[in-house]
């Protein structure tokens, strides 16, 4: 037929071979992303307004998984835990990894091994750190060994009150990507702009304030960014070592972080709806602390030649 | 180079660094050291320092490896060689079929990953079709969305199609690509020139020869990069195989190393006898640090990249 067709089947008729071939490309990615993604996404949203074990089917119980939220103790000190976590591992990670990089810079050619060094952490499966630091971190391990010379004995493994903070210290023995990607970063600050703000009579502070963190003020968003969401998600080195078959109920509870909680109501307990509630309020909360990132980040991040 | 819209959705990350050119840009000289000789060998002693902090733990692992169920915990440095802990950690828990598990799950999931992350950044990189930033800007929006919120609903996609407790749903998912590496890949395969592609056209080439015997041999550094990291993350994994396995000769090594500590953890309650934990951390750990040496400049040159274009 001659006659002007609809508007919509002669667009998909027109649809070009370069179109066709994209789709086909993009194919595994789009089924991928409806099966595993946007499917999945959906499915745990509904499962949330329901009580489902699996063995019978879910049953709708509108908010009461939301409800139960609001109520549940352990949200409250799974949470707590989370972002105190949070709290001292992100600046722990920046502070130090920029440290260690300005350190690399100042090496010249050595700077290769060190980074090789501080690396190594960083490729050690997640659950052996944990079992490493179940050693260091016991009654007279290699830390209170260290620490003795101050008289300091903290008990790491068990007393609720330093569970935490020897969860931070094993953190950040794993900092080493962070490194590399500052070191990166720091080696594309012009050379030249140090020596004239030295010839102006800049100290190091200054130089350091006003040329390094702008010039890498990409590099730490993008690692303040990435180390939020993970240690929001903190999961496999703290399962294996406190969460096994048995261990101490008062280091668990301290130890006990939004990952695990849920991961326990989810395949442990098997409450289905309430923890894809307990998913979707991570989601929300990893969110919402990403976008108040972002809005700052605009204020302190600069792009060389960048007119944005 | 022909110039490309800038990415929709994701986050504005590209950082000072006007190299996005390609990965092996050496840009910045060797800073000249600042200050005298006395800050110089504090410096040197800070580096120290820190290289102790971060070697001897591993040390420490293995000396804790070759000691007895007595003396594990005491902090004497390689006092006992007691290399038969090995052995007995073969004999006790099936730790070579864990090894043989995660080697081919990990082997699978980098080689699926690779090829089919590359295919569809490709598509990104090179194809001109509608709502292409649009449907880019997807990809990018889905690396934003915690691993648990879909977590129940793809064990119940697994379970209905009666493949929990096996193998498959720990590298399966790798066949449909994954964000984070379309979005590596295609910023590798938008560096190459876009006249290369042109030339190939002009002599015949498909648009799958044109990706495969074009763009794929040209990117070689990068897929290696990929390659590794799903590598590791693979090997590294612990919640897929606490998900989908039971069966103990189905572990991976994270998996079993995880049922070792439950089992002799000695704070836990466990049996004590930490050596074997100690041990099969040895076992876990040695081949990610073989590997990293083999491809330091893979690992080293991917994190940069992903820290600089982000």
């Amino acid at each position: 037929m001659t006659a002007p067709a609809t508007a919509a089947p002669r667009r998909r008729w027109r649809m070009g071979e370069e179109t066709r071939w994209a789709l086909l490309f993009l194919s595994p990615w789009i089924i991928g992303f409806l099966v595993f993604t946007a499917g999945p996404m959906i499915a745990s949203f509904v499962l949330s307004f329901t009580e489902y074990n699996v063995i019978r089917p879910p049953e709708p119980v509108g908010l009461q998984n939301y409800e139960r939220l609001t109520t549940d103790r352990r949200i409250g000190s799974s949470l707590a835990n989370t972002a105190f976590y949070a709290a001292l591992h992100v600046p722990g990670v920046i502070i130090f990894s920029l440290a260690l990089a300005m350190l690399l810079l100042r090496v010249g050619r050595a700077a290769g091994f060190f980074r090789t060094v501080f690396y190594l952490p960083a490729v050690t499966p997640a659950v052996a750190v944990g079992t490493l630091f179940l050693l260091i971190l016991s009654g007279n391990g290699l830390l209170n060994q260290v620490l003795g010379v101050f008289g300091a004995q903290p008990r790491w493994l068990t007393d609720p009150d330093w569970v935490k903070p020897g969860i931070v210290i094993m953190s950040l023995w794993s900092l080493g990507s962070t490194v590399v990607i500052y070191f990166a970063a720091l080696r594309n600050v012009p050379t030249e702009l140090y020596e004239a703000a030295e010839l102006d009579g800049a100290g190091a502070w200054s130089r350091f304030r006003h040329i390094t963190v702008p010039f890498i003020s990409g590099a730490i968003f993008f690692t303040v960014i990435v180390n939020t969401i993970a240690s929001l998600q903190i999961f496999a080195e703290i399962y294996a070592m406190f969460f096994g078959a048995t261990g101490s109920s008062s280091a668990q509870s301290s130890a006990l972080f939004y990952s695990i909680y849920l991961f326990q109501k989810a395949f442990r307990d098997f409450e289905f709806g309430y923890a894809s509630a307990m998913a979707w309020l991570l989601f929300v909360i990893i969110l919402v602390i990403t976008v108040i990132q972002v809005r700052v980040s605009k204020r302190f991040v600069y792009y060389a030649g960048d007119d944005r | 180079m022909t110039v490309q819209p800038t990415q929709a959705g994701g986050p504005p990350l590209a950082p000072a660094a006007a190299t996005a050119a390609g990965v092996r840009t050496r840009s910045g000289t060797e800073r000249r050291p600042i200050g005298g000789r006395i800050s110089q060998v504090l410096q040197f002693a800070a580096l120290a320092i820190a290289t102790v902090i971060f070697v001897f733990p591993f040390v420490w692992l293995f000396s804790a490896s070759l000691k007895t169920r007595a003396t594990v915990l005491n902090n004497e440095l390689f006092s006992e060689w007691h290399f038969e802990n090995y052995t007995h950690l073969f004999e006790i828990v099936p730790i070579a079929s864990w090894f043989v598990n995660s080697m081919l799950v990990g082997v699978l999931a980098a080689v699926t990953v690779t090829f089919s992350s590359a295919l569809v950044a490709f598509a990104f990189a090179y194809f001109r079709f509608p709502r292409r930033d649009l449907i880019f800007g997807l990809v990018l929006a889905s690396m934003m969305l915690p691993g648990a919120v879909v977590m129940i609903p793809n064990f119940l996609i697994w379970d209905t199609l009666g493949w929990t407790n096996t193998l498959v749903p720990l590298w399966a998912g790798n066949l449909f690509g994954s964000a984070f590496y379309i979005f590596l890949l295609r910023q590798f395969f938008l560096g190459l020139p876009r006249e290369l592609f042109e030339a190939a056209r002009v002599d015949g080439a498909s648009y799958p020869r044109m990706w495969w015997s074009v763009a794929m041999p040209l990117t070689r550094a990068a897929l290696i990069v990929v390659f590794i990291f799903e590598l590791k993350a693979s090997w590294t994994d612990l919640v897929k195989p606490l998900i989908f396995l039971k069966d103990i000769g189905l572990y991976t090594l994270p998996r079993g190393l995880m049922s070792l500590v439950s089992r002799f953890n000695p704070t836990a309650g466990g049996e004590g006898q930490f050596q074997y934990v100690m041990a099969a951390s040895v076992v876990i750990t040695v081949p990610m640090i073989i590997m990293f040496f083999l491809a330091q400049r893979y690992f080293v040159e991917g994190i940069a990249t992903t820290g600089s274009k982000g």
